[in-house]
């Protein structure tokens, strides 16, 4: 696999006395699509928000594309695209011109913006939705919205942090399929967090298991596979096994 | 259209296109028309018993128009103190909370911009959003009473009611700090809104209403000494001081009445001597400079607030 792209070291972060994320060391390299798994409340939002520097680490350091995310946010933020849970948009403003917003707030002209809109959100699957009030779209439009919105910085990485919850299973599968293609297409890295296993199966070539905010386990699911292992097998290992104990 | 704009520009032009479209806009604004319409009505009614001949305030009969009242509305001067607050918590108090409830604000703030463009282009875009309104009822009020009363206003009385407007900018920007701090403090859009309110009524009533009782029992007396009762005046005097709303009025009665000399309690020795006429501009601006240093002083502190609070806060998602 080619370099790396994000680079997570001793990465640890504290409120008050609850430590959210410990200790945290882990490479991700540059076309990857990489599961950060784990039950809710493991750190993993916590830990995306660091790589934006949208909050300070305790200790320890994140690198994103060789820039120090603490230090330059700006920078970090311009390489990636960062799609939240259940994301928002302006509801009396139409889901195109929300997306025109993002643009020009990445220093496109209003023209480039508009037309790279437009054609994200045919990509995206929503042509027809455009000049539709982002407020009456469903959940499952904006998450794909969400998408477009993500894209039309033309990012290196895409963090996506739980970007299928809300939606339904057909619409999941599209989801997903959407992020792979583009992934393969234009050499995107892509971090994908979740819950679901069976999503983060289908979708990821590595993936790092997380619980209390100390990294269990860093697996390629390639050599997985090859082991006639599955992630669920894996996932119980590490959880109810560790409840057992 | 295909120059590239900086984003803090972006931002703002957003900001304030959203305040024009909005309906709780058009409300205040029809508010403030309607109030502007009714104390026009009731100045230029009181205008000729307001105007008495051989009077030195003859000369700035103009302003009239901004302070006379028939006593059955107030006039436009104190029309604006009252309603200002009203205007400038209006458009701060969901100035982050909602983007926050929304879930646009960490959308935002994932994009290139520095933080603080966000909460710098909420207060400029307001800001800009008041300035013009206050601008335009100002000249409006002059218009229909230059058609009205026929008498053209000096270059010292447009200058002075230029004056008020910029005070009243500054009045309003001092409510619209306060709230968009609210908006950051509560997650919740109605508490913000409540609390801003209710600090606006605490000045506006319940502030005069708590220095009546400690003047009752600070008062020395009608046989104490000069200085004493000079004293106790003066404490009083700044204890007022202390409410925006009182800050404001001195300031735009100083400007607008010309005849106004001083706003704190004099002396016989001080009266002595002056000429019973008005000042000039410069001299009221003297007058009320404390006043006006006062209030943007306590803009800022509340703008400071706000900035050092948003700059803190760690933003997630909803």
């Amino acid at each position: 696999m080619g370099e790396p792209v994000i680079v997570l070291s001793g990465l640890t972060k504290q409120y008050g006395t609850f430590t959210a994320v410990n200790n945290l060391t882990l490479t991700i390299r540059k076309g990857e699509i990489f599961g950060l798994l784990g039950p809710n409340g493991a750190g993993k939002s916590t830990t995306i928000l660091m790589m934006l520097g949208l909050t300070d680490p305790t200790a320890g350091s994140v690198t994103v594309c060789g820039i120090d995310a603490t230090r330059s946010p700006i920078k970090v933020k311009k390489k990636v695209g960062y799609l939240p849970e259940d994301v928002g948009f302006y509801d009396d403003l139409t889901g195109l011109e929300n997306l025109v917003y993002t643009g020009r707030l990445n220093g496109l002209s209003r023209d480039e913006a508009r037309r790279k809109a437009l054609s994200l959100i045919e990509r995206v699957g929503l042509a027809g939705h455009e000049n539709k009030k982002a407020g009456k779209y469903s959940r499952g439009m904006r998450q794909r919205l969400g998408l477009a919105d993500v894209l039309i910085k033309a990012p290196e990485v895409i963090i996506l942090d739980e970007p299928t919850s809300g939606i339904d299973p057909a619409g999941v599968r599209g989801f997903i399929d959407l992020i792979r293609t583009l992934s393969r297409e234009e050499g995107l890295t892509v971090l994908f967090s979740s819950h679901h296993l069976s999503q983060v199966q289908q979708v990821c070539d590595r993936i790092a298991l997380f619980s209390a905010g100390t990294l269990l386990a860093d697996l390629e699911l390639a050599t997985l596979v090859a082991e006639g292992k599955q992630l669920e097998d894996i996932y119980n290992y590490y959880f109810e096994g560790r409840t057992a104990q | 259209m295909s120059h590239i704009e900086h984003p803090f520009r972006v931002i703002v032009s957003k900001e304030i296109a959203d305040h024009i479209r909005n309906w709780r806009f058009i409300i205040l604004v029809t508010i403030l028309a309607l109030t502007c319409m009714g104390s026009l009505y009731t100045a230029l009614t009181s205008m000729s018993s307001a105007v008495k001949p051989g009077n030195a305030n003859d000369t700035f009969v103009f302003l009239k128009l901004f302070t006379a009242s028939d006593g059955t509305l107030p006039s436009f001067m104190v029309f604006i103190g009252f309603l200002g607050p009203l205007l400038g918590i209006g458009l701060g108090f969901d100035a982050i909370n909602s983007e926050q409830n929304k879930g646009t604000l960490s959308r935002v703030l994932s994009q290139p911009i520095y933080r603080d463009y966000l909460i710098n282009a909420k207060f400029v875009a307001a800001l800009v959003v008041i300035s013009t309104l206050l601008c335009m009822l100002g000249l409006l009020v002059m218009a229909c009473g230059l058609i009205a009363i026929g008498i053209p206003p000096t270059l010292d009385e447009f200058l002075r009611m230029l004056a008020f407007i910029v005070v009243s900018i500054f009045y309003v920007a001092f409510w619209l700090n306060l709230s968009i701090f609210f908006s950051i403090r509560f997650r919740q859009a109605a508490t913000s809104a409540l609390a801003g309110i209710a600090v606006w009524l605490f000045f506006s009533v319940f502030y005069t209403l708590i220095l009546n009782l400690v003047a009752k029992a600070i008062s020395p007396g009608a046989m104490a000494s000069m200085s004493q009762q000079f004293n106790y005046q003066k404490l009083m005097f700044n204890l007022m001081c202390f409410s925006p709303n009182e800050l404001f009025n001195q300031a735009t009665t100083t400007l607008l009445m010309p005849t106004v000399r001083s706003l704190g309690p004099l002396t016989m020795q001080q009266m002595q001597g002056a000429l019973p006429s008005t000042l000039s501009l410069g001299q009221s601006l003297l007058v009320v400079w404390p006043q006006l240093t006062g209030l943007i002083a306590v803009t800022l502190v509340c703008f400071g607030l706000s900035y050092v609070t948003f700059m803190r806060r760690e933003v997630r998602a909803r």
